[in-house]
């Protein structure tokens, strides 16, 4: 998914680049596929939902900016829409930045945070009705929303949290579930048109691959640490060379979660973009019989992506904690018979079941 | 690049909100729902499992019973053979005592028919002896009217006496 988005950028950002020196003239209004994909699915501080000839149709949120020393300061970022400045302030792509070049920290309410309010409202009024349905029908059979759901719910505590972390597995329910349908929720909400582009936003997983790797590691146990620092199974004098090495698998696995979920869900929208904005690069109705199946085949597809990526950070999540709860029994075994071998490295290969291992 | 560099303010709010998000879920949705669906299963389980043992009490109840028509049914063959062997038994002695009455009784005609035999044969005995001598008398009355028959008849015996 990460070459396919480069490759893509690739695509639609080169032709543009060749026809600008050639159209001269028309430079100023010819289409900028590479902008305009990017501008859709980056975050703003704007909620753009269309424009037509008679102008933008904006909705525009708080900008928070806190400066150090100056402390915060509170407008609409109406003021400093379309390369205005208020005040010390003016937005750089998007980015806030000030005048006099003195660092800002920008808390405003973008799109995203926006996006991820109401998210996060639906999620809590969808799964409070949820659980008043249970509440109302105690031992009954489940109907409407909560029998859509329930399954779900069952798959993650069956499928998921109890073949992967064991019998504690309770305790992660909560954490699991909320991942699960954050991520999917908001995957379903990202395709929808005019929407943000919250899941495929590389704060949103990075965040959330780091509260996994908290979760990790405040449930691992003793036999996660032996492993990292002295690896057992390994011989002697490989050990040191484990740890920086198990060490980075630490933190290789939150990152490879950011990046698996960001990647897939951008470029998911990026390939939607970039098959609608074929027509405009052609200038061409008629290209809208390409770009129209094809359009929706990759959103039908983002449908299955969207829950099914929502499944594997929860599922991947589940097997790091169950990985770090783990007892390293036959691996523990394995080392004490080693250090009565007198540690030496070649003794062990002759044994069978060692080799075996 | 802006698409791969996480903006702080984002960060900062979406950390806040998932956290908030995620105790008010824990707390209003999946504590009832979880424990919910835990109810549920474990009634259905149970209710399961009293069925099962309804089944095996059943099952248990069927072969008692069984097993008790089985002993009935030995009772009553062991009863019954019990009575045709009292049956038989009585029929033997009464049959026994029967035919020794009957022996008994023959016996006794027997004995009662020969004394009335004898009686009777005595009876006709003296009767045919009285008779012989009414007869003989007659007839030695009329045969004596006459003197020489007399005589005759008295030589006659005294020749077939002999006097030794």
């Amino acid at each position: 998914m990460k070459h396919l988005l480069s490759i893509l950028f690739f695509l639609f950002t080169l032709p543009v680049f060749a026809q600008e020196p050639a159209k001269g003239a028309e430079s100023a209004e010819a289409f900028n596929p590479g902008e305009v994909i990017l501008h859709h699915v980056a975050d703003s501080h704007e909620w753009h939902w269309f424009s037509t000839d008679n102008g933008n149709f904006v909705s525009y949120f708080p900008i928070i900016a806190y400066q150090p020393g100056k402390g915060m300061s509170v407008f609409s970022s109406e003021k400093v829409a379309e390369g205005k400045s208020y005040q010390n302030f003016k937005l750089e792509e998007e980015h806030l930045t000030t005048l006099d070049g003195s660092t800002v920290y920008d808390f405003s309410i973008t799109k995203n945070v926006a996006a991820l309010i109401m998210s996060s409202l639906v999620l809590v009024i969808v799964f409070t009705s949820v659980a008043r349905g249970y509440r109302r029908r105690v031992g009954q059979a489940p109907t409407g929303l909560q029998s859509f759901l329930e399954p779900f719910v069952v798959f993650i505590r069956d499928e998921v949290a109890k073949k992967s972390i064991g019998p504690k597995y309770e305790r992660y329910m909560p954490y699991l579930l909320t991942v699960f349908f954050f991520i999917w929720f908001n995957n379903l909400l990202g395709l929808t048109p005019g929407a943000a582009n919250l899941t495929g936003n590389v704060a949103v997983t990075a965040m959330l691959a780091i509260l996994t790797l908290i979760v990790t590691l405040f449930s691992s146990n003793k036999a996660y640490w032996s492993h990292i620092f002295w690896t057992p199974g390994v011989p002697l004098w490989l050990r040191p060379i484990m740890i920086p090495v198990e060490l980075a698998s630490v933190f290789i696995k939150p990152i490879s979660l950011t990046i698996r979920l960001f990647a897939n869900i951008t470029a998911g929208h990026i390939i939607i973009l970039s098959f609608i904005s074929l027509i405009f690069i052609f200038r061409s109705p008629w290209t809208g019989f390409l770009s129209v199946p094809f359009g929706l085949f990759i959103s039908v597809l983002e449908l299955l992506v969207s829950i099914l990526q929502a499944y594997i950070f929860t599922l991947l999540t589940a097997m790091y904690i169950g990985g770090a709860m783990e007892e390293h029994h036959h691996d523990e075994d394995l080392g004490i018979a080693e250090q009565s071998h007198g540690g030496s490295d070649l003794g062990h290969l002759t044994r069978p079941d060692v080799a075996a291992h | 690049m802006s698409l791969i560099t996480p903006e702080f303010g984002l960060l900062f709010w979406q950390t806040l909100i998932f956290l908030i998000l995620f105790l008010l879920l824990a707390k209003f949705a999946w504590k009832p729902i979880l424990g919910s669906l835990k109810e549920r299963e474990d009634s259905i389980e149970s209710a399961l499992r009293m069925a099962d043992q309804a089944k095996l009490e059943m099952q248990q109840l069927k072969a008692g019973n069984e097993k008790l028509l089985a002993d009935a049914r030995q009772e009553r063959d062991r009863m019954m053979q019990e009575a045709t062997t009292m049956a038989n038994q009585h029929r033997e002695t009464e049959k026994a005592r029967a035919t020794s009455e009957a022996n008994h009784i023959v016996q006794q005609a027997r004995e009662a028919i020969q004394t009335e035999k004898n009686a009777a044969l005595a009876e006709v005995k003296n009767t045919a002896a009285q008779l012989s001598l009414d007869i003989a008398e007659r007839i030695l009355r009329r045969e004596l009217a006459d003197p020489t028959a007399q005589t005759q008849l008295v030589d006659s015996y005294l020749k077939e006496v002999k006097l030794n």
